[in-house]
C-alpha cells in the first residue's frame, strides 16, 4: 500500500458510517487483547507459589519465619487480576482517542499549511504537467526538493535513483513522486521503533530535560509549551532560568513561569552550571517530578561556550548520575543547511536525546526534519505549530505527512 | 628580464594550443559546477543559483584568461568579484535627517532573528560614531520580557541609552508615536523602534507595521536576517518588502559559520541594500556591511578563497613591481610607503599575518590590537599630506607638521615619529641596495 493511502485511511475524513466501522472494528481488537491478556494473569495466580525452590539457594536451612515472610512476599507480588472493561467502555475510550487524533492532525494540517502548498502542491502540479520523466522534470524535481532546504547530499543521492528508476521502467511523474516521497521518509519508517514521542521520565525522582540551540531559535518559548503540556497532566514543575546572559531572558521565563502557574529558580548573572546545582538540589528535596533547565542561546563555533554547555552536563550529572533524562535541540524551521552542522556540534557537548523544531507554523518546508533524521539519527520529539500555548506538538510522523502531504485537500 | 618575457609569451601560446587562452563553455563548465554545489550549499535561493550562474557564463565566455592562472581559476575569480559588487550595490548608510527633526529608523523581521539586539546595537554604534543622542522606542509588546530587554541593553552602552516604553496596553502605532514626540521634545537625534517578530504572511501583524508607518514618518525600515536562514528566506524577505516599505537588510549572526547565502538570494531579489552585519554578543558587534567578505564566505571552500586571492595576488603584481623597483632605485617616498601597507592590509589583521611569520615572538592580543592602531593612524597621517610632502618629507616643518596633525587627528610630535621612520626604512633600502648579496637573495623570479 502506497504512503498517501495508507495516510488517508488513517487520518482522512470518512464518512459517519465509515467512522462507526473503524471504531467498532478497533473495539473489538482491543476487546480481544484485552481478554488475551486477563487469561495470561489469570493462569500466573493459579499457579501455586513456590518459595522453597527460589529460597533454597540462597539459604540452606531457611526458619520457618523467613519461609512464611517470603510467601506473603510472593503473595502480594503476584499479578493482580485486570479491571476487565465492558464493550461499552472499551468503546468510550477509543471515541475519545479518536478526537483526539483528530484534534492533533487539525493542528498539523493547519500548521502545516502553508509548507503544504509549496512542496506538495508543486510536486503535484509538475506531475500533472509533464507526461514522461525527462531533464527538464528531474530539474524541476531539483529545484522543488532545494526549495524545501533539503541537504545537499540527501537530494543528489535521492535523484540518482529516481532517475535510474524512471528511465529503467518507465515509470510515469505520478509514481515517481509517490516514489520520491517513499524514499525521502524511509530512514523515518525504518527506525520506527526508536519513536518514543512522550519525555522519557526518571525511574524515581524528578526527571530532568535540558534545553540548548543556538540564538533565536525559540527554547524559552519551548520551555513554556512544555511547561503548559506536562502542568495540564498532573506534574510538578520547576522552570531554571539558567540563561544568565541574554537581557531579558530571566524576566521572560519568569513571566512564563507565572502565566503557566509553575515555580522558577533564577540567578541573575550568576554561573549557570552552579544555578543548575542549586536547581537540582532544590528539585531532589522539594520532590519536583519535572525540571526544565533554559540555557543561553549559542552558536555552535563559539568554543568557549559549547564548553560550559557540556560543564552544565557535567554538574547535573554529579547531582542526579541518570540526569539529564532528556537534552533537546531547539531548531529554527527556517535554518538552512546549517542546521545538521549545529546538530552535530551540539551533540558532542550535550547528550542529546532529541530535536524541537520550532515556527513549523512559518513558510519554510521545513526540510530539516529529513536532514535531521539521514544525518544524524535523532528524532524529532515536538514541532511547533503556531503561536498558542497549546501549539506544541509531540511530533507524529504520520500526522506530519498527512499535514505536509495531504492536509485540507481530503476535505473536498 | 627579456628572459621572462619570452617565458610569458611562450606559455601565452601553450595556453592558446590547448584552448585555453580564453574561456570557453566547455572550459568553464567544471569549474561553475563546484561554484553551484558551494552557492547551493551556501543556502542561497535555488533560483537564483541558476539565474546567476548563467549570467556569469555568459560575462566569461571570450574573457581573457590571465598568464600563469588556469581557466577555472579565472572563473572563480569573476564569480567572487560579480558577487562581490553585487552585494555591495545600493546605499549602503543610513540617511541622518537634516531638518532638525529625529531620524526615525524600525527595525522588522521574523521572530529571533535578532531585532532587538540589532536595535541597541545601532543605537550604540550612532552614539560612538556619529555622537548623537539616541532613543529606543520598545514597540514588542507581545513577547514577554521584550521591553525589558531592550531597556537592559540600552542601560548596557556607555553611555546608557535612553528606552521609551508603555507597559500599560496601548497599540505599537500609538506608541511610536508618543516616543516620537518625546524624541521631538527632548531633542534626541535618532529614535529606533523596535517591533516584535512576525511571520511575513501573518495579515494582523503585517497591518500593524503598516500603521505604524503612517502614524510616524520612519525614515529607515530595516529588515533582520538571520544569516543561518535557509531557502525561504528569499519569499520572506519579498513577501515583507511588498508589503511595507522596507530600506535596508541587516545580516545578523555572521560569527557563526553558516555561510549566510540569503545576503546574495535577498539582494538579488529584492535589490535592497545590505546595511550592517551583527558579529558578535557584545554592544560593539555591529560593523558595516563588507560585500568581499561575504562573498568570499559564501563561496566557502577555503581553497576557493585562495584562489581567488592568489589570482588578485597576481593582477597586484604589477602595481608590486613598480613600487619595488622605485625602491630599489633610491625614489622610495611616502606614496609608496602608503600602498606596501594597503597591500599588507589585503591580506587580513596584522595579527594574523604577524603569526605566521616564523621567529616572531608571541605578541599578546593587545599588542597586536596596538600595532594594528599604529598601522591605522599612519595611513591617516599620510592620507593628511599634500603630494609634494608625500614626495620629499624633509620639507615638512614646523607649521606643516602642525597642520596635518591637525588634520589627521593627531600630534606633531606623532608626525615627526611617522618621518623618522620612513626616513630609517629608506636607508635601510640604500644599503640592500648597495649589498649585492643581499639583493640577490631579494631575487625576483
Amino acid at each position: 500500500m502506497g504512503l498517501i493511502s495508507f495516510l488517508k485511511r488513517k487520518f482522512g475524513k470518512h464518512s459517519a458510517e465509515e467512522e462507526q466501522k473503524i471504531i467498532d472494528a478497533e473495539t473489538d481488537r482491543r476487546e480481544q487483547i484485552q481478554q488475551k491478556k486477563a487469561e495470561k494473569i489469570q493462569q500466573q495466580i493459579d499457579k501455586p507459589v513456590q518459595v522453597i525452590g527460589d529460597f533454597g539457594q540462597v539459604v540452606k536451612n531457611p526458619c520457618p519465619d523467613d519461609l512464611k515472610k517470603a510467601e506473603e512476599e510472593a503473595i502480594k507480588n503476584r499479578p493482580k487480576q485486570i479491571e476487565i472493561k465492558s464493550h461499552e467502555e472499551i468503546k468510550k475510550e477509543v471515541v475519545v482517542e479518536t478526537e483526539e487524533t483528530k484534534k492533533a492532525v487539525t493542528k498539523y494540517v493547519a500548521g502545516l499549511d502553508k509548507s503544504r502548498l509549496g512542496f506538495t502542491d508543486k510536486l503535484n502540479r509538475l506531475a500533472h504537467s509533464h507526461r514522461k520523466v525527462n531533464k527538464e522534470y528531474l530539474d524541476a524535481l531539483e529545484a522543488i526538493l532545494f526549495e524545501a532546504d533539503v541537504s545537499y547530499d540527501i537530494i543528489v543521492d535521492v535523484l540518482k535513483e529516481i532517475s535510474q528508476i524512471a528511465t529503467d521502467k518507465d515509470v510515469p511523474p505520478d509514481e515517481v513522486n509517490d516514489i520520491l516521497i517513499d524514499k525521502l521518509f524511509i530512514s523515518y519508517a525504518n527506525d520506527g521503533d526508536s519513536f518514543s514521542t512522550d519525555l522519557n521520565f526518571a525511574k524515581n525522582g524528578p526527571t530532568v530535560v535540558f534545553i540548548c540551540g543556538v540564538n533565536g531559535s525559540g527554547k524559552t518559548t519551548t520551555i513554556a509549551k512544555l511547561a503548559y503540556k506536562y502542568k495540564n497532566r498532573g506534574k510538578k514543575i520547576l522552570l531554571v532560568a539558567a540563561d544568565t546572559f541574554r537581557s531579558g531572558a530571566v524576566e521572560q521565563l519568569e513571566i512564563w513561569a507565572k502565566r503557566v502557574g509553575v515555580d522558577i529558580i533564577s540567578k541573575p548573572q550568576s554561573d549557570p552550571a552552579s544555578l543548575c546545582y542549586d536547581a537540582l538540589k532544590k528539585g531532589l528535596e522539594d520532590k519536583y517530578d519535572l525540571i526544565f533547565i533554559d540555557t543561553a542561546g549559542r552558536l555552535q563555533n563559539k568554543k568557549a561556550l559549547m564548553d560550559e554547555l557540556s560543564k552544565m552536563v557535567r554538574v547535573i550529572h554529579k547531582v542526579i548520575p541518570d540526569a539529564p533524562h532528556e537534552a533537546l535541540l531547539v531548531l529554527d524551521a527556517n535554518t538552512g543547511q546549517n542546521g545538521i552542522d549545529q546538530a552535530l556540534v551540539f551533540l558532542t557537548s550535550a547528550p542529546l536525546t532529541g530535536i524541537v523544531v520550532t515556527k513549523m507554523d512559518g513558510t519554510s518546508k521545513g526540510g530539516i526534519i529529513l536532514s535531521i533524521r539521514h544525518r544524524l539519527g535523532l528524532p524529532v520529539r515536538f514541532i511547533g505549530l503556531g503561536e498558542k500555548m497549546d501549539d506544541l506538538e509531540e511530533f507524529d510522523l504520520d500526522k506530519y505527512l498527512y499535514g505536509l502531504l495531504i492536509g485540507k485537500e481530503n476535505d473536498k | 628580464m627579456a628572459f621572462e618575457a619570452l617565458g610569458d609569451r611562450l606559455s601565452g601560446i601553450i595556453k592558446k594550443i590547448r584552448g585555453q587562452a580564453t574561456l570557453t563553455e566547455k572550459n568553464m563548465d567544471d569549474m561553475l559546477q563546484e561554484v553551484r554545489r558551494a552557492l547551493l550549499e551556501a543556502d542561497v535561493n535555488y533560483s537564483v543559483v541558476s539565474g546567476f550562474i548563467s549570467e556569469v557564463k555568459e560575462e566569461a565566455i571570450g574573457q581573457k584568461v590571465l598568464n600563469k592562472v588556469s581557466p577555472g581559476d579565472m572563473v572563480v575569480k569573476i564569480v567572487h568579484d560579480k558577487m562581490e559588487t553585487l552585494l555591495g550595490a545600493g546605499d549602503n548608510d543610513i540617511c541622518f535627517r537634516l531638518d532638525g527633526k529625529p531620524t526615525v529608523i524600525m527595525m522588522v523581521g521574523l521572530q529571533g532573528t535578532g531585532k532587538t539586539t540589532s536595535a541597541a546595537k545601532l543605537g550604540n554604534l550612532f552614539e560612538r560614531k556619529n555622537h548623537k543622542r539616541i532613543l529606543l522606542g520598545a514597540l514588542d509588546i507581545y513577547r514577554p520580557a521584550a521591553i525589558d530587554q531592550l531597556i537592559n541593553l540600552g542601560l548596557k552602552c556607555d553611555p546608557a541609552i535612553d528606552t521609551y516604553f508603555d507597559r500599560s496596553g496601548t497599540l505599537p502605532p500609538q506608541i511610536a508615536k508618543a516616543a516620537y514626540e518625546k524624541a521631538v521634545k527632548e531633542k534626541y537625534d535618532i529614535l529606533i523602534l523596535d517591533t516584535a517578530g512576525r511571520l511575513e504572511i501573518d495579515e494582523k501583524l503585517m497591518q500593524e507595521l503598516k500603521d505604524i508607518q503612517s502614524t510616524v514618518h520612519v525614515d529607515e525600515t530595516l529588515l533582520t536576517v538571520d544569516a543561518m536562514v535557509g531557502q525561504n528566506a528569499t519569499n520572506v524577505a519579498l513577501t515583507f518588502s511588498q508589503t511595507i516599505k522596507i530600506t535596508g537588510l541587516i545580516m545578523t549572526k555572521l560569527d557563526g559559520d553558516s555561510r549566510g547565502g540569503a545576503a546574495l538570494s535577498i539582494k538579488k531579489m529584492t535589490g535592497l541594500p545590505i546595511k550592517y552585519a551583527g558579529v558578535g554578543e557584545k554592544m560593539e558587534d555591529l560593523e558595516n556591511f563588507h560585500p568581499d567578505r561575504m562573498a568570499s564566505r559564501i563561496l566557502g571552500m577555503g581553497d576557493i578563497v585562495s584562489l581567488v586571492e592568489e589570482v588578485q595576488a597576481k593582477l597586484d603584481e604589477k602595481q608590486a613591481e613598480k613600487t619595488s623597483r622605485r625602491m630599489m632605485n633610491g625614489q622610495f617616498d611616502l606614496t609608496d610607503m602608503l600602498s606596501i601597507m594597503k597591500q599588507m592590509n589585503k591580506l587580513g589583521p596584522l595579527g594574523k599575518i604577524m603569526r605566521m611569520l616564523p621567529g616572531v615572538p608571541k605578541l599578546s592580543e593587545e599588542q597586536m590590537e596596538q600595532a594594528q592602531a599604529l598601522l591605522k593612524k599612519t595611513e591617516v597621517i599620510i592620507n593628511s599630506m599634500t603630494r609634494e610632502e608625500r614626495r620629499s618629507p624633509n620639507i615638512i616643518k614646523s607649521s606643516r607638521k602642525l597642520r596635518i596633525a591637525h588634520g589627521s587627528g593627531s600630534t606633531p610630535s606623532e608626525v615627526t615619529k611617522l618621518i623618522e621612520s620612513f626616513e630609517n626604512m629608506k636607508k635601510q633600502m640604500t644599503m640592500m641596495k648597495n649589498n649585492p648579496m643581499l639583493m640577490s637573495r631579494f631575487g625576483r623570479k
